[in-house]
């Protein structure tokens, strides 16, 4: 028997199972932290996480509530500011290395998103952050992580707003579009994991989650997405949760 | 203290007043809830200011309020939001969700560019990041009000071929340079002479500062210049970009302030609170910003304990085991 979680812990264990030793990881907040703090604990040691505003190898003895907190600040290799980090999202050296774990409040069958507004632009029903620093990730990045929950108000055939560049309409078209590197390798739901074809770009689920029926994962879907390739994802290990409560979110500030 | 010969020392209500005026394009320092100015964000809202329009790459706590005391006209942004305390601003929501703000939408990383294009003295600066995106193809500000004023670009910006290697069909897009009239940044120590240094992470700090026509520093601390001396690679701004200089002590409460103070997590709580309607933003401006003649009168009505409880930890520039979920 499996110790009893939650989706969104099964999520970020996914997201950290995801990340490799070689790995610059552009952090935001949320989530993503919890993801990235779990994969540096116990699959990639070696990897690197950096924020946008500017801290470069934050140890992150405390979760930060924000990308500008100063405990993205404390024990960091180094100090500086947006300019710097994001070029090392567009750097030729660093840009392939880096991945960056990304939400959104709408996705698109070629893994697009948008969180910038639902309705339209001018006079939107509802109006989030902005593009923030997840489009500047999504066009540069090595590779991207999404984390988005399952249901068709979000899995939308058409984007109000494609804030954030996937694979555009598939195939070659995002390299048509002058975006040669990156692109949207998975996509982590509360459901399901997520990929892409080689050479269509389109969605296909890989794994869903215990408790999850694929058939009712189809149909939460606002397009036809394939799921005849999901098999059963491995659940989350104990050691994996553990570090997670104990180690990563102690505070039970993101995951409660 | 040397700083009493200088002109450039003065007190926050004559800064406001001389260097902000009506229709001012500003930029403000600081990210989300950290080192935003917001001493001099309150006398801005206390002095009624009107048609401010913003420039801002990560931005939150103190555009957020300029926008809710009706001081904005219109925003040129990246974000603006406070993470998991406010993954949108309220005000910015609340005023675009109504229609009574104008915005244009571009990424954190292209507003921090279009600051150091400003930095530099160049017209503009290419970037790969949003090609093929919305950003570049659904425009806030159509051409014709951009004319209507000369301040802002005549276009949001441009996609062209990199002019080096025609023959690739190699994308770029170009980006406007900012110039705003004035911007304001909070900053650590400042010295007699206005040279500045900022502690911890800079985030667009200097760009914005050195692409403005006037700055105005607020600071934690004047010190002696010997002291910015003694490790000038700790140094960010030059004296001759300084045109003002006020010691504002807690002059980013409620966000942080690296090295010195931690978020006051209640009272942000609070002001996001009442920014969601308008008419509890209204009161909590009343009690914390009309209610107060300047700075010393707010910190007074906050009380001290509340400073004791959020003081820096020496070494982690925060305050460890701050209780940060609610109240």
């Amino acid at each position: 028997m499996s110790e009893p979680f939650r989706p969104n812990e099964l999520m970020a264990i996914a997201a950290a199972r995801e990340i490799k030793d070689s790995d610059i990881v552009f952090c935001g907040t949320g989530l993503s932290i919890v993801a990235a703090r779990t994969a540096k604990k116990m699959y990639a040691p070696k990897s690197i996480i950096f924020f946008e505003t500017g801290a470069i190898d934050s140890p992150l003895w405390d979760l930060p509530m924000f990308v500008a907190d100063s405990r993205v600040m404390a024990g960091a290799a180094i100090h500086t500011g947006l300019i710097d980090a994001f070029s090392m999202l567009q750097n030729k050296k660093t840009g392939p290395r880096t991945v960056s774990i990304l939400g959104g409040a709408q996705i698109d069958q070629f893994g697009n998103l948008n969180s910038t507004c639902i309705g339209n632009y001018a006079s939107p029903s509802v109006r989030f952050a902005g593009s923030g620093g997840a489009s500047d990730a999504a066009s540069l990045a090595g590779r991207i992580i999404v984390f988005i929950k399952h249901d068709r108000t979000r899995f939308v055939e058409k984007l109000d707003y494609l804030k954030s560049p996937g694979w555009m309409e598939g195939g070659t078209s995002r390299c048509s579009e002058g975006l040669r590197l990156g692109g949207i390798a998975v996509v982590i739901t509360d459901k399901c994991v997520i990929r892409f074809r080689e050479s269509e770009k389109s969605m296909y689920v890989s794994d869903y989650f215990p408790g999850c029926d694929v058939r009712s994962i189809a149909e939460d879907t606002g397009f036809e997405l394939d799921i005849s390739q999901a098999r059963k994802i491995r659940p989350p290990g104990p050691e994996e949760l553990r570090i997670l409560r104990e180690e990563v979110d102690s505070e039970k500030l993101i995951i409660s | 203290m040397e700083q009493t010969q200088n002109s450039k020392f003065m007190t926050l209500k004559d800064a406001i007043s001389r260097f902000v005026q009506n229709g001012s394009h500003i930029s403000i320092g600081g990210s989300t809830a950290n080192r935003n100015p917001m001493a001099a964000v309150y006398e801005i809202v206390r002095q009624q200011k009107k048609d401010l329009y913003l420039y801002g790459s990560i931005m939150g706590s103190g555009p957020d309020l300029l926008i809710g005391a009706g001081c904005v006209c219109g925003v040129e942004l990246g974000y603006l939001g406070i993470g998991r305390y406010a993954p949108t601003a309220p005000c910015f929501k609340r005023y675009v969700e109504s229609g009574r703000i104008r915005y244009e939408d571009y990424t954190n990383f292209q507003m921090a560019l279009r600051f150091l294009a400003g930095s530099m003295g160049i017209p503009f600066i290419p970037t790969k990041s949003s090609l093929g995106s919305d950003i570049v193809n659904k425009w806030g500000m159509d051409e014709k009000f951009r004319k209507s004023d000369g301040r802002i670009s005549s276009k949001k910006l441009i996609v062209s071929t990199n002019p080096f290697n025609p023959n690739t069909d190699e994308k770029v897009i170009l980006l406007p340079a900012i110039n705003p009239d004035v911007t304001i940044i909070h900053a650590q120590k400042v010295d007699g002479q206005g040279n500045v240094r900022i502690e911890g992470l800079t985030f667009s700090d200097v760009e914005q500062a050195k692409a403005a026509k006037s700055l105005i520093v607020t600071c934690e601390e004047i010190v002696d210049n010997a002291v910015l001396l003694a490790e000038p690679q700790l140094n960010h701004l030059p004296r001759f970009f300084v045109d003002a200089v006020v010691k504002v002590p807690k002059g980013a409460h409620p966000t942080q302030c690296y090295n010195y103070y931690d978020l006051d997590v209640r009272f942000l709580y609070d002001l996001i609170g009442a920014s969601r309607d308008e008419r509890d933003l209204s009161r909590f401006l009343e009690k914390f910003v009309f209610g107060v003649a300047n700075h010393e009168e707010y910190l007074e009505k906050l009380g001290e304990k509340v400073f004791q409880e959020i003081e820096a930890d020496s070494g982690l520039g925060y305050k460890s085991g701050l209780n940060r979920r609610s109240k």
